[in-house]
């Protein structure tokens, strides 16, 4: 074939490939627009009771005049803190006992039964608990997004420890290294792209912890917006609230994919 | 005084259900300087009898001595090469290579130039920061190659290295190997069921036979065979002849196979 011909059928397969990426994005976007337009008129024409269900223009509105006010940001802000901490945390100490059970294998199968039950457990049942433990705080709303995470965290990252190909150590062993060396040369980097997706999994857990814990603390952020809204029948406060998280939700869930990016460029 | 003596190993792999005999009395010796080949049928525990040596496995009886001292003391002196590259696929060839002495905390800026220098030496140009997926298989054995030597073990161990290989780069990687070797005077074991392979690179051939696996008989290779490099021995008459009566001996003790 000659290369005229192929030139020009690239063009066509690049033109076919920019025509999809348009009609996915058009269709989305009518999704949307579709959602809320419907919302609106149903809300203004009373086909749904617009004490509960609210509408996207006094939404709009509430959102303005609770950023104007300044007590929105207030709210994101902690509760934002919260997330990130817990979620950090979660993450953190969940990736060291992995450690801790991989280092020690007598360890793992003692403790194998106590993960199993404290995995199988849902976790914001302790939340009563917590409050109790650690007062009406911030600390016990990130202990919250933390402790939703932990275990999780610990059974998958100490799996991805254990299927570490075991050749990597015996390199390691012949040059004589301690097992720290293997852990620190071999185990961790050789595990880093499953940390990662369980760092994706944790956004989202983080999120679930730390709004039940605001639910159960009521003092600051969006969970208490939420039941707050809630308790006296504001349902327009309860979806602005419930819009934020999605948006904050998704754009941390977005730069722990770019950090995925960044971190796994070179491997696999 | 032997370079490498193996007294009376015997190695037994216990599981719940069985306790299986991997190696029976084995006993030997290598001189320094001498490239001997482990073969055999699979099962007739050359690689278990090669990670006793490396002292990474304990055997369930017997010594082994390197210069005297026990393997777990030596363990700076041997080197170990596997079935296939195993580079660390996150680190580039230059962390990969400078990774022995990483780990035993001797690498200095002298060591490093010397590591890379034995890069180039193996024909490996400007790939110090490149990562072992952008190489093709015989370049990425030819690191792990300098990744071994880099700590300067006086016996080396190859566990079939040349396996994963094809046949063109297997033969151009052998004359390397065996190239390098004598050079540095090193003192190899390699483990192989290519009987071919054991005639052109080695001194000595130990040959295995299986279950449980014992030391059945040693060849020694004649002079003419050594001084040729793998390649051209392949070509000698004396490498048929040896390779038939190796290749009988190999058939009498596995005659339930067939």
């Amino acid at each position: 074939m000659n290369p005229k011909k192929t030139e020009l059928l690239h063009q066509q397969y690049l033109k076919g490939l920019s025509r999809e990426r348009k009609i996915v994005r058009l269709y989305q976007l009518l999704i949307f627009i579709a959602f809320f337009a419907s919302w609106e008129t149903s809300s203004q024409q009373k086909w749904i009771d617009p004490l509960l269900f609210s509408s996207p223009s006094k939404i709009w509105n509430l959102l303005i005049e609770k950023t104007m006010d300044g007590s929105l940001a207030v709210h994101i802000g902690v509760t934002l803190a919260e997330t990130v901490l817990g979620f950090i945390l979660g993450t953190l100490v969940g990736t060291v006992l992995a450690a801790l059970l991989w280092w020690s294998p007598m360890l793992s199968k003692i403790l194998d039964p106590y993960l199993v039950v404290l995995n199988s457990m849902p976790k914001v049942a302790l939340g009563p608990i917590l409050i109790v433990a650690l007062g009406t705080n911030l600390s016990s709303i990130v202990a919250m997004g933390a402790i939703i995470s932990v275990i999780i965290t610990t059974i998958v990252v100490y799996t991805a420890f254990k299927e570490v190909d075991p050749n990597y150590l015996k390199v390691l062993q012949t040059f004589g290294a301690t097992r720290t060396q293997s852990f620190r040369e071999a185990i961790l980097p050789a595990s880093f792209p499953t940390i990662i997706s369980t760092l994706k999994v944790n956004v989202g857990l983080s999120w679930v912890g730390v709004i039940v814990g605001e639910f159960l603390v009521s003092a600051r952020g969006l969970g208490y917006m939420i039941i707050y809204g809630f308790q006296v029948f504001n349902f327009t406060l309860v979806f602005l609230s419930l819009f934020v998280i999605a948006v904050f939700a998704t754009v941390m869930y977005q730069l722990v994919e770019l950090l995925e990016k960044k971190l796994i460029k070179n491997n696999q | 005084m032997d370079f490498l003596t193996l007294r009376g190993i015997h190695h037994t792999y216990f599981t719940k259900t069985s306790a299986v005999t991997a190696l029976n009395d084995i006993s030997l010796d290598v001189q320094e300087g001498e490239f001997v080949s482990f073969l055999g049928p699979s099962g007739c525990g050359k690689t278990t009898l090669l990670s006793i040596i490396a002292g990474l496995l304990d055997p369930t009886y017997g010594q082994v001595k390197l210069e005297g001292k026990s393997v777990k003391e030596a363990a700076d002196k041997t080197g170990y090469m596997l079935q296939q590259d195993y580079l660390f696929p996150w680190k580039t060839i230059e962390e990969n290579i400078l990774l022995g002495l990483k780990v035993s905390k001797t690498l200095d800026d002298t060591k490093k130039k010397e590591v890379l220098s034995l890069l180039r030496q193996m024909g490996l140009e400007n790939v110090e920061s490149l990562y072992p997926k952008q190489l093709s298989g015989g370049m990425r054995q030819r690191v792990a190659l300098v990744r071994t030597l880099a700590t300067e073990p006086k016996l080396l161990m190859l566990d079939e290295p040349f396996s994963a290989l094809d046949y063109q780069t297997k033969l151009k990687l052998e004359d390397l190997v065996s190239n390098t070797f004598k050079t540095f005077g090193k003192t190899a074991i390699l483990v192989t069921h290519d009987i071919g392979e054991a005639i052109a690179m080695s001194d000595r051939i130990f040959l295995f036979s299986p279950s449980p696996g014992r030391l059945h008989k040693t060849f020694t290779i004649p002079e003419e065979l050594r001084n040729l490099t793998p390649f051209n021995a392949r070509n000698h008459s004396l490498y048929n002849e040896l390779f038939k009566k190796i290749w009988k001996e190999l058939e009498s003790i596995e005659p339930e196979e067939n």
